[in-house]
């Protein structure tokens, strides 16, 4: 298969730039998979697992939020916050698992419950890169 | 004239004013280095943010959207960023006079201050600063700016403030800094005129129209506020690279002014030496006439 252009941009670094053969990611409409010659389209990212497949294998990143633009010819995403499974402490994001759970089963009327879904869901994206 | 003491006590203090301004000018150097690579590396995200954005406001052009029109409230928010630290020549008072002469007026505003030194001027013209965020400019953070974005934003949608603006400084290059005043909301569509070419030019950029998941006003709605982020984000990051410029070309010529002042003291303080032994000889011959 023909590969295409994957950009991942953050606000301080060109995070990834490659030829790829299928990149999949969590969009706030479900998860998708993109192959060349997709229709244009613009999404919104949602916290989760980006898996990026190239010629020889897969790679993961946690990729928290942004939007991505797809063009038929290459794939921009725009990330405000992604990480390679190298870059997460295990043992922070474990942490902020459980804190979030805690918040969000002892709900008292001033959680602020999106914020802890969020920081949830975050927290368990960096866990699954690591699996 | 001036005795040869008091010569020599102001050469030497201007010397070691010298000695500061040329540290001062080093470690604003090494500082602009660092700033300049930041401003670089991140203007990728903002160019294509700004495409992103600028596309699917010309393709929303009919959508009503909170973001797309002026609150109710008269208030202004402007995000005032300048330097904790001075000493960097023109950079901090031309930023304060954009807000100051310029169109809008004192009463409406709302300052977001950056930096303690718009603060306090600001703060002293009578100007009412709402927030003060000045130490996130020393090392700035994009969670900073998503920060204070969600902030203002949260003014913006339950009507404290019905407009937002940046003021911040743009690093061109080097030696070039332009202080800039920026509307961040409402979001102005883009221009028509491009709007329409893109429509007539029969697909000249072979663009398929772009769709959106979920639709655009849901997208905008998430969209913007990531879109003003980033504005504020690279606000800093050019405000933070022309400010150690501005204070890098000050001390260059701070420097260079007191090599001047040193080269002239140098001349006077050598004409009161020469003048001193001058006037001891004639007292000496003189005295050894009046014996003879």
């Amino acid at each position: 298969m023909e590969p295409f252009t994957l950009r991942i941009i953050t606000p301080d670094r060109v995070f990834f730039e490659e030829p790829v053969e299928m990149v999949e990611f969590n969009t706030t409409e479900g998860e998708i998979g993109i192959y060349p010659n997709h229709v244009p389209t613009t999404v919104i990212v949602a916290p989760g697992v980006l898996t990026i497949t190239q010629e020889d294998g897969q790679r993961e990143a946690a990729l928290h939020s942004g939007f991505a633009e797809i063009l038929q010819d290459g794939v921009t995403i725009l990330a405000e916050i992604i990480e390679w499974p190298e870059e997460i402490d295990k043992e922070r994001a474990e942490a902020a698992r459980e804190r979030a759970e805690g918040r969000l089963t002892s709900r008292t009327p001033e959680t602020d419950v999106a914020r802890a879904e969020t920081a949830l869901h975050r927290a368990m994206a960096r866990i699954e890169v690591l699996k | 004239m001036a005795s040869m003491r008091d010569i020599k006590r102001r050469k030497s203090s201007i010397q070691s004013t010298q000695q500061i301004t040329k540290a001062m000018k080093l470690v604003s150097t090494v500082k602009l280095q660092r700033a300049k690579g930041n401003a670089e590396r991140s203007r990728n995200y903002f160019s294509c943010m700004y495409e992103t954005v600028g596309s699917m406001l010309a393709k929303a052009g009919t959508i009503n959207h909170p973001y797309l029109r002026a609150g109710a409230s008269e208030r202004k928010a402007v995000i005032v960023i300048t330097s904790n630290r001075g000493l960097a020549g023109g950079y901090n008072s031309n930023i304060i006079k954009l807000i100051t002469r310029g169109e809008l007026k004192k009463e409406e505003l709302d300052i977001y201050a950056i930096g303690k030194k718009g603060k306090d001027t600001l703060h002293r013209y009578g100007y009412t600063i709402k927030e003060d965020y000045s130490d996130v400019i020393e090392e700035p953070a994009y969670a900073d700016a998503m920060r204070i974005s969600a902030q203002v934003l949260k003014a913006f949608t339950d009507g404290e403030i019905g407009e937002i603006y940046l003021a911040y400084t743009a690093f061109k290059n080097t030696v070039s800094h332009e202080p800039k005043l920026i509307r961040l909301l409402p979001v102005e569509a883009a221009p028509e005129e491009q709007a329409e070419n893109g429509r007539e030019g029969k697909g000249a950029d072979n663009r398929a129209p772009m769709n959106f998941e979920p639709q655009e006003e849901e997208a905008l709605d998430m969209i913007i506020p990531k879109y003003v982020t980033s504005l504020i984000y690279g606000g800093m990051i050019e405000s933070v690279a022309s400010e150690n410029g501005a204070r890098m070309q000050a001390m260059d010529s701070a420097t260079s002014n007191a090599e001047e002042m040193i080269g002239s003291l140098e001349l006077q303080y050598n004409r009161a030496r020469q003048g001193s032994i001058t006037q001891e000889l004639t007292e000496i011959i003189a005295g050894a006439e009046a014996i003879s």
